[in-house]
């Protein structure tokens, strides 16, 4: 990319990292994709009472080509998923995706023929928001999630050994299905 | 019947001539050169399916000739989530669930038009508690004002003018405050199950719809004084997108777009359900045929919602409908459980839970039976049809005794009246396909299913 | 038929004795065999010797009454008669008349719902100017008539509805396209096509609206599965909504 690849590791690139963080969250502009009924509650997000231009985002970019997060809100049926990638693939990285609502999660209640069962079958997911439709408090707490993601990317040597650390993690995590049932309160 | 048997609708070759381009990005070069290329000025511009302007994921494909409009043609089923195949395999009372998102913006309506015809197939129209039925007008007139607001805030806001979208937007969370507070969700609450409704008023419900009568309609009278005489307004909404009387007759056009014509057709006052003949009310009519005509009739029946609510408030609080049951008392029918807010959220009521676990075997037995199996419906097959807010939204169920739906189809307002984009919208301007869609306030959920 | 004799047979038959009704209904193919529980391997629920035929396919007898009247002569008896004046080759065309809850259909021959259906938009007498679309249903069992189209008419003028039901074989899925008549039916006929594989013979452009342009299949028929996936959660896996057991 340009200069915080150069940089070795140590202060000067964490503090690179803090400033391009807060440079990058602090005004997220989000591509409209809204789809369903999650898009009238994405809609809500932004009226007057759970008004997300607190956090610059009211400036809702219809093209993806100036977009940095799309908010995949509503069921993706067979029909629109190559449409959804081709948006995800128009938007400039850095890039990122909330799936709200559990139909863009998982599929939802609609586990079915005409349903992607997760829109992560088709773009990468840094979100997962559940909820059928999830409220606008809810969805305001995925963005802030997403501020908090965005706001510690780690880049150049910091961001390879992170990529090593999680891939370890990875190999050494054991598969859902076999672990015995976790118990709780 | 051979499943992959073709059948060649292009075989007229009407829909492809000249060259097509297909843009995908850093071609623009060959796209510029083709239609330098080639003799006509008619250039194809494909409008969404993603687009901020079009109101869910429809998809416009418009011929353009300059700025005026050749042909429009609408594509659709982007939102298509086989609803209608997924009922067949849920108990009738889960259809419910399944039937409410369709049209996300109305989406009692949706459970009304369904329950009505479970009820009708059941044969229990006239066993449904007067108490049941005036929550349902209630929560179907609160409905009909937030959908209105949604309709007129996303016109506003594809017309350029955010002051509406805010707020027409902020007094729908009023509306919305409601539907928490009654059913337990601002959206496809799921409340009204055949028989009755889900659960009754909680206290407090009825003063706080009061409030909410008395602030929309100043909200109202405000939101009135911006439109109604804009000079701006006006320029972009009158005598566009013009569908007259034939035109809606011809293309099955329902609710304010047809009310728009002239012809006071609608269906709480002419065939009415959930008890609306002993409601007094107007129905909201204007000659125009126009964008304007149709944006001043959501408006009037905004007001006239207020009125119906006003009147439901007082059955519920001192009327005829004070007391009673919310769900029918047949307890081969109705939803056993008595729900409550209890500290992991709402469950059945501890109450119920004592009476089915040491009271009642019965009450246990019938409990169990409804929940997991549901009743049973006698064979035949009905049409119910609701005035939604987008015109007439139609069930059609079969059954074939069992406790699953056989079919269930739903007649969408939104699916018929969209047919008529090409017939508002060729001859116009590219700026007026906008405004015509908004006007006819489409819903890709209803539309797609 | 308790008696051989041709009399009393007949005598009998007018009747429409319980052994008389049971022979017909022996003849009707099945509808479904055992009661609930599962199908596959360890049905415990017993049941599993049922067997449900299909209900004979009757049609209602005069005065079929209004809307909400029974037995006396009404709105449905009016709209009939109306019919058979308007089009002579009623008893041709008409294969029967249902009254069920409120509600009437005319079961009509695919033949002549085109004329049917003119004459029911034009009468002045019946003016059914609206119609609220197609509405397909997959009958397997049904052989001969699988596919069915019911097409709800409403009158404004008279504040009326009805209902048309046109049957047709899987083998040879075509009903006429009454969008010269009625042109809302244009996107409902395209979406039956789309949803049941019943093709409409003279409607200007057939092809799929809601699926992809693409897809193989007609998803809303009896034998398209509903196409969900297993669900996997902590370790126990719950099969789609169609490949569960089921208690019906």
């Amino acid at each position: 990319m340009g200069l915080e690849e150069k940089l070795p590791s140590g202060v000067v690139l964490t503090t690179v990292e803090q400033v391009i963080g807060l440079a990058r969250k602090s005004s997220v502009w989000p591509a409209t994709f809204g789809l369903a009924c999650c898009a009238i509650e994405m809609m809500a997000t932004g009226d007057p009472r759970h008004d997300f231009s607190r956090w610059g985002m009211e400036r809702a970019s219809g093209s993806p080509r100036q977009a940095d997060l799309m908010i995949v809100a509503g069921r993706v049926s067979q029909k629109m998923a190559p449409v959804l990638r081709q948006i995800y693939d128009q938007m400039a990285s850095p890039k990122w995706v909330i799936a709200m609502g559990v139909c863009a999660s998982s599929g939802g209640m609609f586990n079915n023929y005409a349903i992607v069962q997760g829109v992560d079958h088709i773009v990468p997911v840094d979100v997962y928001l559940p909820g059928c439709p999830p409220r606008p408090e809810m969805l305001l707490d995925a963005i802030l999630k997403l501020h908090d993601k965005i706001q510690n990317t780690k880049m150049g040597p910091h961001r390879t050994k992170e990529i090593e650390e999680l891939e370890r993690a990875r190999l050494r995590q054991l598969p859902l299905l076999d672990q015995p049932q976790q118990v709780t309160s | 019947m051979s499943p992959t048997q073709q059948y060649d609708a292009y075989g007229a070759d009407e829909a492809t001539e000249g060259t097509v381009f297909n843009v995908g990005g850093q071609d623009w070069d060959d796209v510029v050169q083709g239609a330098q290329d080639s003799e006509d000025d008619r250039l194809v511009v494909n409008m969404g399916p993603q687009h901020p302007s079009t109101h869910g994921v429809l998809r416009l494909i418009l011929t353009l000739d300059g700025e005026t409009v050749d042909e429009a043609r609408v594509g659709i089923g982007y939102l298509h989530t086989g609803i209608e195949k997924n009922m067949e395999y849920r108990t009738w009372t889960q259809g419910t669930t399944f039937c409410t998102r369709m049209d996300y913006l109305a989406p009692i309506f949706n459970e009304t038009a369904y329950c009505l015809a479970v009820e009708k197939l059941l044969g229990i129209s006239d066993q449904i508690p007067e108490r049941a039925e005036v929550i349902r007008v209630l929560m179907m007139e609160v409905n009909r004002i937030s959908s209105h607001l949604v309709a007129i805030a996303s016109f506003g806001l594809e017309l350029g003018a955010t002051t509406v979208m805010l707020n027409g937007f902020l007094e729908r969370e009023y509306a919305l405050d409601i539907f928490e507070m009654v059913a337990g969700l601002r959206m496809n609450m799921a409340y009204i199950r055949p028989g009755g409704v889900a659960q009754d008023l909680p206290p407090g419900a009825i003063d706080k719809i009061g409030d909410f009568v008395k602030r929309e309609r100043y909200r109202f009278g405000q939101l009135r004084k911006l439109l109604d005489a804009n000079p701006v307004y006006l320029a972009r909404t009158k005598n566009i997108a013009y569908l007259d009387l034939t035109a809606c007759m011809a293309l099955g056009v329902t609710g304010p777009v047809l009310r728009s014509t002239g012809l006071p057709w609608d269906l709480r006052k002419s065939q009415p359900y959930c008890g609306y003949e002993t409601y007094d009310f107007e129905v909201a009519t204007q000659d125009t045929c126009d964008v304007y005509g149709r944006y001043l009739v959501r408006m009037e029946e905004m007001d006239e919602s207020l009125k119906i609510i006003e009147q439901c408030l007082d059955r519920l609080s001192s009327g005829s409908a004070k007391t009673g049951p919310v769900m029918i008392q047949d307890k081969k029918i109705g939803w056993p459980a008595q729900l409550a807010l209890g500290p992991d959220g709402m469950g059945n009521s501890p109450n119920h839970i004592a009476h089915i676990m040491g009271q009642s075997m019965e009450a246990l037995i019938h409990h169990f039976k409804l929940v997991t199996e549901g009743f049973r419906v006698p064979a035949g097959q009905v049409y119910s049809a609701v005035e939604s807010p987008r015109g007439e939204l139609g069930c059609h169920l079969v059954s074939d005794g069992g406790t699953r739906p056989y079919r269930a189809h739903f007649r969408d307002p939104s699916f018929t009246n969209l047919q008529a984009i090409p017939a508002a919208s060729e001859g116009a301007m590219v700026a007026d396909v906008i405004a015509a869609v908004a006007s006819i306030d489409p819903v890709m959920g209803g539309v797609d299913r | 038929m308790s008696s051989q004799h041709p009399e009393q047979q007949a005598e009998q038959a007018a009747d429409q004795l319980p052994a008389q009704r049971e022979d017909e209904r022996a003849d009707q193919p099945i509808a479904r065999r055992g009661m609930f529980g599962a199908r596959t391997t360890g049905d415990t629920s017993g049941f599993g010797g049922l067997v449900v035929r299909q209900s004979p396919k009757v049609g209602s007898e005069r005065p079929y009454g209004g809307p909400r009247t029974t037995g006396t002569e009404g709105e449905f008896d009016e709209v009939a008669d109306l019919l058979e004046e308007a089009y002579p080759d009623f008893g041709d065309g008409i294969e029967r008349v249902v009254v069920d809850r409120g509600e009437l259909t005319f079961v009509v021959r695919r033949e002549h719902l085109l004329a049917i259906v003119q004459v029911l938009r034009d009468d002045p007498r019946l003016r059914f100017e609206m119609c609220l679309g197609v509405s397909g249903v997959h009958f397997p069992a049904d052989t001969g008539a699988e596919l069915h189209a019911t097409y709800p008419l409403l009158s404004i003028t008279h504040n009326r509805r009805i209902r048309l039901e046109v049957t047709c074989p899987d083998a040879d899925p075509h009903i006429p396209s009454v969008v010269s008549v009625y042109p809302t039916n244009n996107w409902h006929e395209r979406e039956t096509y789309d949803f049941f594989g019943l093709v409409f013979d003279g409607h200007p452009a057939l092809t799929r609206i809601m699926m992809p342009d693409d897809w193989m299949g007609h998803p809303q028929r009896k034998d398209y599965p509903l196409g969900g996936i297993p669900v996997e959660y902590r370790g126990a896996t719950v099969p789609p909504p169609d490949e569960r057991r089921s208690y019906v």
